[in-house]
């Protein structure tokens, strides 16, 4: 190796081994061709961009000064949205709890039953908010009652896999303790698990809510309620001064969601 | 029994606060489901089996003739996820180094990194996709700078936190070599954070994955502007497909992914 890697007149040795290297050019490489073809394929010419730079400017001037007297109107769809972002997450809550139970291995000994709920929960995972959000609006017709089930049930997946992995890590000797001193399951959990998992499956729950805060700005596009309805129509109608006022909002929503959730969330873990 | 345990000790200031936060609960929860009940129209619960029907056995009778335009459309999402997620994690690496607390020694200039990261991740992919859809356009660059903005904000945070809890010994004892700023870059800091960097990047490529199906109801790519098609048209086997290939594709990329970094870290 001293040999190979000593070239003349210099005693420089590489910290890598060479193997090492090579591996990490072609993945590197590949990495990058792939990036370039993706670029290509979804026609990003980052070149115009630069280019095209005062006209976007001149684009984002058309949304400037947002229209402020909207913004009365564009408070009650707020409402709306945050109310069905606390009813979705209540449903979820209290559902995930039966679903992580079963999804967790130190409570559930039975491999039939672990494996398909965890099998089901995960294919849950893979549908988006929009895709639920559709088929619900396609079942149920128009209202909010279609996205509070599209958001229980986007979030319920989530939800049952940050729960059912916690309860995972836990210490099961303590669940052993209380077996062994003849608890059934039910003082199994209310005693073994619920203590050990409170804390995160309230930073989960209001994790979650957030997300639902977020995610119910898609449900209105599709006809299922919230602010997302009114940003359609006034994008429809190229009305962008009003779309910056309810994007202002909406903004200062989240923050002040988030900014409180956050707070709490630090106080209970 | 009852004789043996202590009393448990009483403490007057918390139970007080926690009747404040329990009534505080208690008002917010009679104020979102009554508003949720007033708002509801509940009468689209009457005849749901006849809905049901006609729409539930077409979901499950994808039509195959579609394949080919449900996969292109599968596959620009992919490719707006990847080329996104990439922009966002090559430029989570400087605001990484510049939010983390051992790189960089002025308290404020860190804090303000810190701050744009927090900015950054509060703002929903949607509000990005519509000013980028004004500004430069529907299509599926709009999509691409909108992952690549939204994402680069939990990176940059992630990558803050590994940075912060890399071995400093190694960076001192190239300094005290003599090893000048780049050197200490590629040979104490990037061996040691490199993995769990590809490894986020791969994490935040799964959830950009899902990020981009909602951009097509704005205009800006990706397999939602086909759902939207679908939806308004009430095809609900072209829907039926959408579903059945984005569980597929999702659930294989889940797969590998997770497989390449459990091998990383």
């Amino acid at each position: 190796m001293t040999e190979k890697n000593n070239k003349q007149n210099s005693n420089v040795y590489s910290l890598y081994p060479r193997k090492l290297k090579t591996q990490i050019s072609i993945i590197f490489l590949i990495v990058i061709l792939f990036y370039f073809y993706s670029l290509s394929e979804t026609g990003s010419d980052f070149l115009t961009l630069f280019l095209d730079f005062p006209d976007i400017v001149k684009k984002l001037a058309s949304m400037f000064p947002p229209n402020w007297e909207y913004i009365p109107l564009a408070i009650d769809p707020l409402v709306e949205t945050i109310q069905i972002a606390v009813v979705a997450t209540t449903f979820s809550v209290l559902i995930c709890i039966p679903a992580s139970l079963l999804a967790a291995n130190t409570i559930t000994t039975n491999k039939f039953i672990y494996q398909i709920t965890r099998t089901f929960l995960n294919i849950l995972r893979t549908i988006p908010d929009i895709l639920l959000a559709t088929i619900f609006v396609s079942l149920f017709g128009i209202g909010i009652i279609p996205g509070i089930l599209a958001l229980t049930i986007f979030s319920l997946g989530l939800l049952a896999k940050l729960l059912s992995e916690t309860i995972e890590t836990i210490d099961a000797r303590q669940l052993d303790a209380i077996r062994s001193t003849g608890g059934n399951i039910v003082q199994v959990i209310w005693y073994g698990v619920v203590p050990q998992v409170l804390p995160q499956f309230i930073s989960y729950g209001l994790y979650v809510f957030e997300l639902n805060v977020r995610a119910s700005l898609v449900l209105g596009f599709v006809g299922a309620g919230g602010i997302g309805t009114i940003i359609d129509t006034q994008l429809n109608f190229l009305k962008y001064q009003n779309v910056m006022a309810i994007l202002i909002v909406l903004l200062v929503a989240v923050i002040i969601i988030e900014t409180i959730s956050n707070m709490l969330r630090r106080r209970v873990v | 029994m009852n004789g043996i345990l202590p009393p448990k000790p009483h403490q007057k200031k918390k139970r007080v606060r926690n009747w404040i936060i329990l009534i505080i609960i208690g008002v917010i929860y009679v104020w979102a489901f009554k508003g949720v009940y007033d708002r509801a129209d509940w009468s689209i619960f009457n005849n749901l089996g006849e809905k049901f029907e006609r729409v539930i056995p077409k979901l499950f009778n994808p039509d195959w003739s579609q394949t080919e335009k449900v996969w292109d459309y599968i596959i620009e999402t992919i490719f707006i996820a990847y080329a996104g997620t990439l922009i966002a994690a090559i430029l989570a690496i400087p605001f990484g180094f510049w939010a983390a607390k051992n790189m960089v020694k002025s308290p404020i200039w860190n804090t303000l990194g810190k701050w744009i990261l927090i900015l950054d991740r509060t703002f929903p992919e949607l509000i990005l996709a519509i000013l980028f859809v004004i500004t430069i356009g529907p299509g599926p660059f709009a999509g691409v700078l909108t992952i690549g903005l939204t994402a680069f904000g939990m990176l940059g945070k992630l990558y803050a936190e590994i940075i912060e809890s890399i071995d400093m010994k190694v960076v001192e004892a190239m300094e005290a070599n003599g090893a000048n700023k780049i050197q200490i870059l590629f040979y104490a800091i990037f061996p040691q954070v490199l993995p769990e960097f590809l490894s986020f990047a791969l994490y935040r490529f799964e959830i950009d994955i899902r990020a981009s199906t909602i951009l097509g109801l704005v205009g800006a790519g990706g397999i939602g502007t086909l759902i939207v098609i679908a939806a308004a048209n009430r095809n609900w086997e072209q829907l039926g497909l959408i579903l059945l290939g984005i569980i597929v594709v999702v659930s294989i990329i889940d797969f590998i992914s997770t497989k390449i970094r459990k091998r990383l870290v």
